[in-house]
């Protein structure tokens, strides 16, 4: 089997990964582009724990083919603060004591970011049908609602 | 005491009772915290696992030859090449390390491979060929326990046998195996030293306990084997017991290069042991105001086929029958017993929460036969301070604010809260056939390790140019303990800068096991005790009256700075001990427990009669914290323990047929999502007198006991059924 050169845009840069078995695109973006922060959880979408951005959808880069990237842009939790500054979602999740063990943040932040590009002032049905495919284990929820009710009320 | 010199301790910022924001929060939020899975070394192998597809088999043949034939490989390891002791096992040592001659459980590891990617790691561990004669799984614990192949027995006997009420009320319940599911799966590195030692970086809740099962096995002296404390995606008991950890070393040193293992999902659920199933007969008998006369129980908990800690799940389980309430007469049975379902052992609320659900069913029971309301039934029964646990006799010496806790939940206002329908986005449920139900449950447990375990903490507390710097090998697992420790040292110093670092197994004694509730109480207690000793010497030796982030004042001036003292290089390490604790006597008596806690939950539910599909809208709780360290970590135990609760009650469940477990994904095994999570109001009920840091109790595993039983008790109040299992699955309703 021949390996594929895939192109594409990784958190704003150009970037490419040599894709020779079929590869996630987590795979490509944990093991290849050494970017852990998308996280392996459950491997079939259930969890949301490794959520990116391809192009403008929110997607879990566990069941995106690495070889169907080319061209695309994708934007993962490493690029979700303005360099050193948390963007408002990860503002709003650290002061409201939204982070316990962690693993479910990154994917968090990338599917609530999401929301709040497209819908600055969420209730919270909207809070919690966007964050439907994120499970946490650790914080019951309660305090991701309340970090976004808040956003939602100061956006 | 010892006396403190201490004059006063000036306020400090981020200190107890405030909830100052993670120190991990930004490095999580970024993506960059670092965990197991994202360590990587140069010349980095990976390892992979061979398993067993049989629950029980003879092992006839090994062949490993197909497994060294792929390119790239560097080891296919057997039973053979495991130096030191075969078997491991937390409390007992009876689980082999490499299966060789039988497998006892779907998934039991067989062989382990080193390979230059994970890919051809995987190939190469199916590639091992092994011969089985397929035997009979053993799958009954009722059986097992007729045979009398057990972990442990339990026998209470406390009181009058004969002792008789005049209502009487019987029951039999059953709880499912539940799944920790922490998101995080088991992974590690293990680097080799060069000098024959190894290094190794895995999840964890007990660094210095994996280490010294590491050392047994591969037969080195404990000062090669160095464990450290690494980033772990949530435990809730999954990790007390070893998994991968022998076999990283095992690879690492046998290739002499780092080998690095990840479990997927799949084998996440066979790597780890789980929530015991449980049987239980009970029956209580009351007088005719409804307070306890006698209770009679019988406790059947399923180990599978290791012990891990069944032995300690099993007593809580006896010693917790009866739950919050005084009963003079009491008379259990329990076993733990050995099977060849999967292996099971902690999970947050170890025993306490299996028996919560049928001792909290027994108490609606006689609630109903005497027409008299839930809430007072459990009143006029509550245990105080002062009184003897209903099994084992022990006097209750700690605060325990039962009565607080009933009165808190009989006065919080249920909301009208208006839900969606039960059955989600499939709309499904048609309104006329949904019934509200309201129940309530309180749940009581041990905090810290029991029954004359030596259980103790080491933590450290240096002054550095960054301020006092904890050291410490407590494991973070999520729950804030980096927080709240860092909090301790700030008040009990009076220096508001201060740290948590983590340090690895030879650079500090244990901190213990990152369970039972017992972190910030026992290494708590380490940090107070060394901050307070440190406080005092510095202040003694430099002739001041407090201490403050620009140094040593004396009448509110500065006369030494702080950068002076860290130059002078003070530390202090101190083990603390929580008050001892006693074996049993042959009838289950004595001081056993260190301390308690207790803590209640009403739940409304909403329940479609027709379809059996149900919604819990919220459920509010009292709990009895001691003292809130971190009221806003401790909201956090709450709401997460709650809703691994409402799991429990409403969706979470292995099936296994056979002994091999038929849902080992989450697709299959349903976990509570965002639109599954309740409402909840959390009353914290302080009161001092228990011997952690500033009267603190354990908060981790209370919200997870009762809050089961009372989604439960909400679906009995709403359909009239008994509903005598967990989880209530649609059938149980509506059928």
């Amino acid at each position: 089997m021949s390996a594929l050169i895939i192109n594409f845009t990784l958190n704003g840069e150009p970037a490419n990964a040599r894709v020779l078995a079929p590869l996630s695109l987590l795979d490509v973006l944990r093991d290849q582009l050494e970017l852990p922060g998308s996280k392996n959880a459950c491997e079939q979408g259930e969890c949301g724990s490794c959520s990116v951005m391809l192009d403008d959808e929110l997607v879990c880069s566990c069941l995106v083919m690495a070889g169907d990237i080319e061209g695309s842009r994708v934007t993962t939790v490493e690029g979700m603060a303005n360099g050193r500054v948390l963007n408002a979602v990860q503002q709003a999740m650290h002061e409201a004591g939204a982070v316990q063990c962690g693993f479910c943040t990154p994917g968090i932040v990338v599917a609530a970011t999401d929301l709040f590009e497209a819908n600055p002032k969420p209730t919270t049905d909207e809070i919690k049908e966007a964050l439907a495919g994120n499970i946490c284990r650790c914080t019951g929820y309660g305090a991701i609602i309340r970090a976004f009710e808040d956003l939602a009320g100061t956006t | 005491m010892t006396t403190r010199s201490a004059k006063r301790v000036s306020p400090v910022r981020d200190g107890v009772g405030s909830s100052p924001l993670r120190p991990d929060g930004v490095p999580k939020l970024r993506g960059e915290f670092e965990y197991a899975q994202d360590l990587t070394a140069e010349n980095m192998l990976w390892g992979a696992t061979s398993r067993s597809p049989h629950p029980h088999a003879r092992i006839l043949s090994v062949d490993i030859g197909p497994a060294l034939a792929i390119g790239g490989v560097h080891a296919v390891l057997l039973a053979d090449d495991v130096p030191g002791r075969a078997l491991f096992g937390l409390e007992h040592p009876d689980q082999p390390v490499l299966a060789s001659t039988k497998v006892n459980y779907w998934g039991e590891p067989i062989a382990i491979v080193a390979a230059e990617d994970e890919d051809t790691a995987r190939r190469a561990a199916d590639a091992v060929v092994v011969e089985y004669e397929v035997l009979e799984p053993d799958i009954d614990p009722e059986e097992a326990d007729a045979q009398d192949d057990v972990f442990r027995r339990m026998k209470i006997r406390r009181g009058d046998p004969d002792a008789a009420g005049s209502v009487v009320v019987e029951g039999v319940y059953e709880v499912g195996m539940q799944d920790q599911a922490p998101l995080g799966t088991e992974a590690g590195l293990a680097v080799p030293d060069g000098h024959g030692g190894v290094d190794l970086h895995a999840t964890s809740q007990f660094v210095h306990v994996d280490q010294e099962q590491v050392v047994a096995s591969l037969g080195l002296r404990s000062d090669q084997v160095r464990a450290h404390p690494t980033g772990v995606g949530g435990a809730f008991g999954a990790r007390e017991d070893v998994n991968l950890h022998i076999h990283l070393c095992l690879l690492a040193l046998h290739t002499g290069q780092p080998v690095k293992m990840v479990y997927d999902r799949s084998e996440s659920f066979t790597g780890h042991v789980h929530r015991h199933p449980a049987r239980m007969w009970y029956r209580h008998e009351a007088d005719d105001r409804g307070r306890l006369v006698k209770v009679e129980a019988r406790v059947l908990l399923d180990g599978g086929a290791y012990a891990s800690t069944t032995a300690a799940v099993l007593a809580n389980a006896c010693y917790f029958v009866v739950g919050p309430y005084n009963c003079d007469n009491v008379f259990v049975d329990g076993a733990g017993v050995r099977t060849n379902n999967p292996p099971c052992g902690a999970m947050r609320g170890f025993g306490a929460v299996q028996v919560c659900i049928a001792y909290e069913a027994q108490m609606d029971k006689l609630a109903e036969a005497l027409d008299i309301d839930p809430l007072e039934i459990r009143r006029r029964n509550a245990l105080h301070r002062g009184d003897p646990m209903p099994t084992t006799g022990q006097i209750i010496d700690t605060p325990l604010p039962v009565i607080d806790v009933i009165d808190s939940l009989a006065a919080m206002p249920i909301p009208d809260s208006a839900a969606t329908l039960p059955g989600g986005s499939g709309l499904t449920t048609e309104k006329e056939h949904v019934r509200r139900g309201v129940g309530y449950a309180l749940g009581l447990k041990n905090l810290g390790f029991s029954e004359g375990f030596d259980d103790y903490a080491q933590a450290r507390v240096r002054i550095t140019d960054d301020g006092a710097v904890v050291e410490t090998a407590a494991i973070e697992v999520g729950q804030g303990l980096v927080t709240v420790m860092a909090q301790i040292a700030r008040s009990a110093l009076g220096i508001s800068a201060a740290e948590v670092r983590h340090v690895d197994t030879s650079k500090i004694d244990s901190a213990g096991s990152t369970s039972a509730s017992r972190q910030t109480q026992v290494s708590g207690g380490a940090v107070l005790e060394a901050s307070q000793n440190l406080r005092d010497r510095i202040l003694v030796h430099h002739g001041g009256d407090d201490l403050s982030d620009d140094g040593v004042l004396s009448e509110g001036e500065v006369i030494v700075p702080m950068a002076v003292l860290a130059a002078e290089g003070w530390s202090e390490t101190v083990t603390f001990r929580h008050p001892p604790t006693f074996a049993p006597d042959p009838d289950g008596q004595g001081t056993l427990h260190a301390d308690f806690a207790v803590a209640g939950h009403r739940a409304v539910v909403d329940v479609d009669t027709e379809l059996g599909l149900l919604t819990v809208v919220r459920v509010d709780t009292a709990q009895d914290v001691g003292k809130a360290l971190n009221p806003e970590s401790i909201r956090g135990q709450i709401e997460g323990g709650i809703l691994q609760g409402v799991g429990l009650a409403v969706m979470e469940e292995i099936i296994t047929e056979d002994g091999v477990i038929r849902n080992p994904n989450f697709t299959d095994y349903l976990l509570p999502t965002i639109l599954d999570a309740p409402d909840v109001e959390a009353l914290l009920i302080e009161e001092d007198g228990s011997w952690g840091p500033f009267g603190a109790k354990g908060v981790g595993e209370p919200p997870t006991i009762s809050s089961t039983s009372a989604v439960l008790a909400a679906v009995r109040q709403a359909t009239g059924r008994e509903i005598p299992r967990a989880p209530v699955r649609p059938e149980d309703i509506a059928l």
